[in-house]
């Protein structure tokens, strides 16, 4: 939640960060490589040192996807003196993976998510559920972290952080309270007729005239965002570990209630500041093991 | 002499029609703002006085549309589809198709020569489907809404843009705006992805000649421009689509009138 240049609370805009590693130094190491995740909403950037989380920053993505990409990868290098020459790979992955101008190569975030998840929590992830800015994926993966299946809903705003930014400044709740507030609630109220955020928003007006508080309307439309995913991770197959990436991870209502449609908990999320494994980041995380792994493969071909 | 009214409780708008042996004498119209109920007693009594008549002339009302509870003072009430159909066929004794367009959901319908229903789809879960679509993008191309339709004609082609979703849409439009992509040009996105939504939905019933176009959405020369060219056929669109539904159920009340005599 931030205010804008017009005085004006804008309650979805939710807060940037950005960390770098300490007692890291990437002068030590063999191989630096980034991964470059310009997703619809946000942009997020990871350098790699040997395949170790070493500094990263999550942005919003602007109206140009290079520009966003520029920015990120730059916000995650400041202050560590590394240059983008210092770089032994680069993978763009993301929404406007194409438009990533510093990258070597683009992986499909599908991929990259696999990935980074499995690096996050271990070998024994097999479901990850990633809901982003503007899609929202079900992914089956082995012990590697390799694809074995997908869905994906990126037609429909229903269910994705974008509704959810939405539905927020209708009600007036900051973004990054909306699952605390949601989960106030007494008792759980029956979900939004409709998923589409449009006739959503309708919807919760009226219940909002009808007396409803906003604990309640929101606690209805994370419900109906929940079923939506829950179906989405249904249909996929649902098999322990079960991980959520992306941003919507944070959002505990939207989780708890995930967790309680599927009756699966999902593994918990690691302390960010002691490793950097964020699962927002989870694509950008894929996207620089994927680079170590093209630049290891590069080498061993011209040995 | 056989009078009788239909009303459609719109999600957007409420809408009357009085006919008279087959002949619609009155037809009026008001947003159904936050209180349907007033609105429809309001906009009844409206057509009333254009048609010259009092309540009690009117055998038979019969309601219809989204918020068909709210007209309590209905003798019945008709599904949208079969009131589609009626409609349809009354404008059109030729229609075999009835595609219905409105602010919130869009339906197709089969019928008979009778206007007897005998198939529909629906949507009424994807607002990009819907009139409310164009309304959110005239507010985010900071156009009117009614000249959208208009402003999409001018366009040779029309701006990638992901129009699946109103949602998207929107933010899309803000980042082509600010690529100064002609707004013709987004217009007419809007109307393709529109009527690659509403074409979709009626080829899963089958498209049969001739076919009808409804409902307020149907006055939109962009949309109406999108759906020929996507569907490769010519559309029949009565003069006030808008009122289609009204009427449908009309005509519906004048039989059920008939059947008590």
């Amino acid at each position: 939640m931030t205010n804008n240049n017009n005085g004006k609370t804008e309650y979805w805009r939710w807060l940037e960060y950005r960390k770098s590693m300490p007692n890291m130094n990437w002068k030590d190491a063999k191989i630096v490589t980034a991964g470059v995740d310009v997703g619809s909403v946000g942009s997020k950037a990871v350098i790699m040192l040997d395949g170790e989380i070493y500094a990263w920053s999550v942005m919003r993505t602007g109206s140009n996807s290079s520009d966003s990409a520029n920015k990120a990868l730059g916000w995650a290098m400041e202050g560590t003196g590394l240059t983008l020459k210092d770089f032994q790979y680069i993978v763009g992955t993301g929404y406007g993976r194409v438009n990533v101008p510093m990258a070597n190569r683009a992986i499909t975030e599908i991929a990259c998510h696999a990935k980074g998840a499995n690096y996050i929590w271990g070998p024994t992830v097999r479901t990850v559920l990633d809901v982003g800015g503007q899609d929202v994926k079900a992914i089956r993966c082995d012990e590697t972290g390799k694809v074995v299946s997908f869905l994906m809903n990126d037609k429909c705003a229903a269910g994705t952080g974008r509704g959810m930014e939405v539905i927020a400044d209708l009600l007036q709740i900051p973004i990054e309270d909306v699952g605390k507030v949601s989960l106030s609630v007494t008792e759980e109220p029956e979900p939004v007729s409709s998923t589409c955020v449009v006739f959503a928003k309708s919807e919760a007006v009226g219940l909002l005239r009808k007396g409803w508080t906003k604990e309640k309307v929101l606690a209805a439309y994370l419900r109906a965002m929940a079923t939506r995913m829950s179906e989405l991770i249904e249909k996929v197959g649902c098999e322990k570990d079960f991980v959520i990436t992306g941003g919507q991870s944070k959002n505990i209502g939207l989780v708890h209630r995930v967790e309680n449609i599927l009756g699966i908990k999902r593994l918990p999320v690691p302390n960010l500041d002691e490793s950097g494994r964020d699962p927002a980041s989870a694509g950008a995380i894929g996207a620089a093991l994927f680079a170590k792994a093209l630049y290891e493969k590069s080498q061993n071909v011209r040995g | 002499m056989m009078i009788s009214a239909g009303i459609d409780m719109g999600t957007q708008r409420v809408k009357v029609a009085i006919i008279k042996d087959k002949q619609i004498i009155a037809q009026s119209q008001n947003f159904s703002g936050f209180e349907p109920a007033k609105v429809a007693e309001q906009t009844l009594k409206e057509a009333l006085e254009s048609a010259k008549l009092s309540r009690e002339d009117i055998e038979h009302i019969t309601a219809t549309g989204a918020g068909v509870n709210m007209a309590s003072f209905a003798d019945s009430t008709i599904s949208m589809m079969g009131a589609d159909a009626k409609a349809g066929a009354y404008y059109f004794p030729s229609a075999r198709t009835i595609m219905d367009v409105g602010a919130e959901d869009a339906r197709a319908v089969k019928c008979d020569e009778n206007g007897v229903m005998m198939d529909f789809v629906v949507n009424a879960r994807c607002a990009a489907g819907a009139g409310t679509f164009i309304e959110a993008m005239a507010r985010a191309l900071e156009v009117e809404m009614n000249d959208m339709g208009s402003l999409s004609l001018n366009a040779e082609r029309a701006s990638p843009i992901n129009a699946s979703c109103v949602i998207f849409a929107e933010s899309d439009v803000v980042s082509l705006i600010h690529r100064e992509e002609p707004k013709s040009e987004i217009a007419r996105a809007i109307f393709d992805a529109m009527a690659e939504r509403v074409s979709s939905m009626v080829n899963r019933l089958g498209v049969t000649p001739d076919v009808v176009l409804i409902g307020g959405v149907a006055k939109d020369v962009g949309f109406v421009a999108s759906l020929k060219r996507r569907l490769g056929i010519d559309i029949l669109i009565p003069e006030e689509p808008i009122y289609a539904g009204a009427v449908g159920a009309a005509l519906v009340a004048a039989k059920r009138a008939k059947r008590r005599h």
